[in-house]
């Protein structure tokens, strides 16, 4: 039984380590100073990079950190500090479901809002974004604040701190690393999300820094190049995959240490 | 000692001050978590809306008819239904067991400095994004699974099968023989869609299978080794019964995962609005038409129908997901989360 269970852990693990070495061998000649600072050629010719999509991915994620990092922390300091509270089941409850709602369809949801009044824009993609967001930090935010001792709280509330100040100075701080460690595990999840950004940010062949027009992102630009027949974009597209993964690693894993740590 | 000290050192001003500090920060707070409730209501009033000119159209026909066409303009999504059904539940199937096996592997067989690592890699196995196993299916096992369609047909007398399940097919229908026999030869289809899902919601199940297990108290086991057990006579009868619910709650876990599953199935299953007829042919699931028919929908009733795919595929995972919590929370003894 013990070599069948050896076996079946080895199939596991063996689809990670194949991508992973796969995209080294086909991704890493196209890893260039080119790749980070031109835009994708035009369909046909050779050369090119992922400027637009690198620079797209950055600026969405940073704007819907904004949207998952407010509404998270808030959603996990009200579950955490005022469980008595007659909604607190009702958010619970619906942030656990939100967490289960498939990825395309808050694009469809982003679309809905915003896309169908202003059209295609990196707001809309960093709307859809933020709200995937939004319940993985609210869990994790939960956790680490109920860590805190409740005896940190009541030695605030003892020296006469209102119960605000108490929250927002001597608890979240306590539980700083770990509500960080939950919003990188957030980032990491969505920044290889394409689906939501599909039909919301729409992707964009040139540079864009306005997120009131349509922008590319990095998993935007993969699945283009992956499907792509054209040699050209589907080198830039394992090349793309190569870096983003690489990211999505290093950022759990850092996650992951600094949660060690604590 | 000092009450009558202190209290004056804490006027009646201040303290209604910091109370009234409090209420506003309790309103602050609780006006932001409403908004996790508000982007709830918000999902569902913008597809419910949006779904309207198709479920008025169609009624619940829409979920009976076999036809999605959009020359005619008829939307009936059971191939879609049925995909997502056949492909997450088939992949569920696979996954379970070898889940289950890695779990007990990282929990119970390999030594510490074996596991920790072994259940990191698990764990990254769920960060890599859906395109990126798109793009790997792709590239990788298309052509492996293209090959061996290709050289199914190397015989005239399987020739012979193809042509007469061709018939079959084009006539709507298929047998247990036909379903067998390759429609397509690009490697692409339901198949490759099974495989890439199953490899997809492993670490979901794995992951929470390895926790509950870890959970198990140590007593269980050393009681059973006390009465001459084998190791595998402990983890069958005191290991896996008693982190039976926990483990089912990671499987419905990874049932939503799958049912939600977007753009590595809609790179690879072929894209075909016909009901499933053939194991390495193309099909299609709610996400995968979504993905692919979204941006192109001009028409009202087109679009539409493709919102109220997203509609139905929110319920469903609503549905999913409550239940995993039930699961987890209900059946699971004391102690174990």
């Amino acid at each position: 039984m013990g070599g069948l269970i050896l076996l079946a852990t080895l199939l596991v693990v063996a689809p990670l380590i194949l991508i992973f070495f796969y995209l080294i061998k086909e991704g890493v000649g196209a890893i260039n100073l080119d790749f980070f600072t031109k835009v994708p050629a035009p369909e046909g010719e050779t050369g090119g990079g992922l400027a637009n999509a690198i620079l797209g991915s950055i600026e969405m994620l940073a704007l819907a950190s904004v949207i998952g990092v407010l509404v998270g922390v808030s959603g996990g300091i009200f579950l955490s500090e005022y469980p008595r509270h007659p909604l607190m089941p009702t958010v619970r409850m619906i942030s656990d479901v939100l967490a289960g709602i498939p990825a395309i369809v808050m694009g469809l949801v982003a679309y809905g809002l915003i896309v169908l009044q202003f059209g295609f824009s990196g707001f809309a993609g960093a709307l859809a974004l933020g709200f995937l967001m939004i319940p993985i930090v609210v869990r994790t935010t939960e956790e680490v604040l109920k860590l805190v001792p409740l005896t940190v709280r009541e030695a605030g509330l003892a020296l006469g701190l209102p119960k605000w100040l108490v929250t927002l100075r001597i608890v979240l701080p306590a539980a700083a690393g770990g509500i960080v460690t939950g919003v990188m595990l957030a980032l990491a999840r969505v920044a290889g999300e394409a689906a939501p950004l599909l039909f919301t940010a729409f992707g964009n062949s040139g540079i864009n820094l306005d997120p009131s027009k349509p922008m590319s992102a990095l998993p935007l630009e993969i699945y283009r190049g992956a499907t792509s027949a054209y040699d050209e974009n589907q080198r830039l597209a394992k090349a793309g995959a190569l870096l983003l993964i690489t990211l999505i690693f290093l950022t759990s894993l850092l996650a992951r240490r600094a949660s060690r740590r604590k | 000692m000092s009450e009558p000290t202190q209290s004056p050192a804490r006027p009646p001003a201040q303290a209604s001050l910091s109370s009234r500090s409090d209420r506003l920060f309790e309103i602050l707070i609780l006006a932001l978590a409403s908004i996790i409730v508000l982007i709830f209501l918000l999902s569902v009033y913008q597809l419910g809306t949006e779904s309207l000119p198709a479920l008025k159209r169609f009624g619940l026909d829409f979920f009976t008819q076999r036809t999605w066409n959009p020359v005619t303009g008829t939307y009936g999504a059971v191939a879609m239904i049925t995909g997502t059904l056949v492909t997450s539940l088939v992949a569920l199937a696979i996954s379970v067991p070898l889940a289950i096996a890695s779990a007990l592997f990282v929990a119970e067989y390999a030594p510490k400095w074996l596991a920790n690592p072994v259940g990191y890699l698990i764990e990254l196995l769920a960060a890599v994004p859906s395109v990126v196993y798109g793009l790997w299916a792709l590239f990788v096992i298309a052509p492996i699974l293209s090959r061996w369609e290709q050289g199914f047909f190397q015989s005239p007398d399987k020739i012979a099968l193809y042509t007469s399940c061709k018939n079959l097919w084009d006539s709507g229908s298929t047998n247990l023989q036909c379903f067998f026999v390759p429609s397509s030869f690009d490697g692409r289809g339901l198949a490759l869609a099974i495989i890439i899902l199953t490899v997809m919601i492993l670490p979901y199940t794995a992951s929470v299978a390895r926790d509950v297990i870890r959970l198990v108290p140590q007593e269980q086991r050393e009681a059973m080794y006390a009465l001459g057990a084998t190791k595998w006579e402990v983890i069958s009868r005191a290991i896996l019964p008693y982190a039976r619910a926990g483990i089912m709650g990671g499987v419905i876990l990874a049932l939503g995962r799958a049912l939600g599953e977007t753009l590595a199935v809609a790179m690879v299953i072929g894209d075909s609005q016909d009901i499933i007829k053939s194991l390495f042919g193309g099909a299609s699931t709610m996400a995968s038409v979504i993905a692919n028919q979204f941006g192109d929908a001009q028409e009202t009733l087109h679009r539409s129908s493709v919102v109220t795919l997203g509609l139905t595929l929110f319920f469903l995972s609503v549905v999913v997901n409550y239940v995993a919590r039930l699961i987890i929370a209900r059946l699971t003894p004391k102690g174990i989360q």
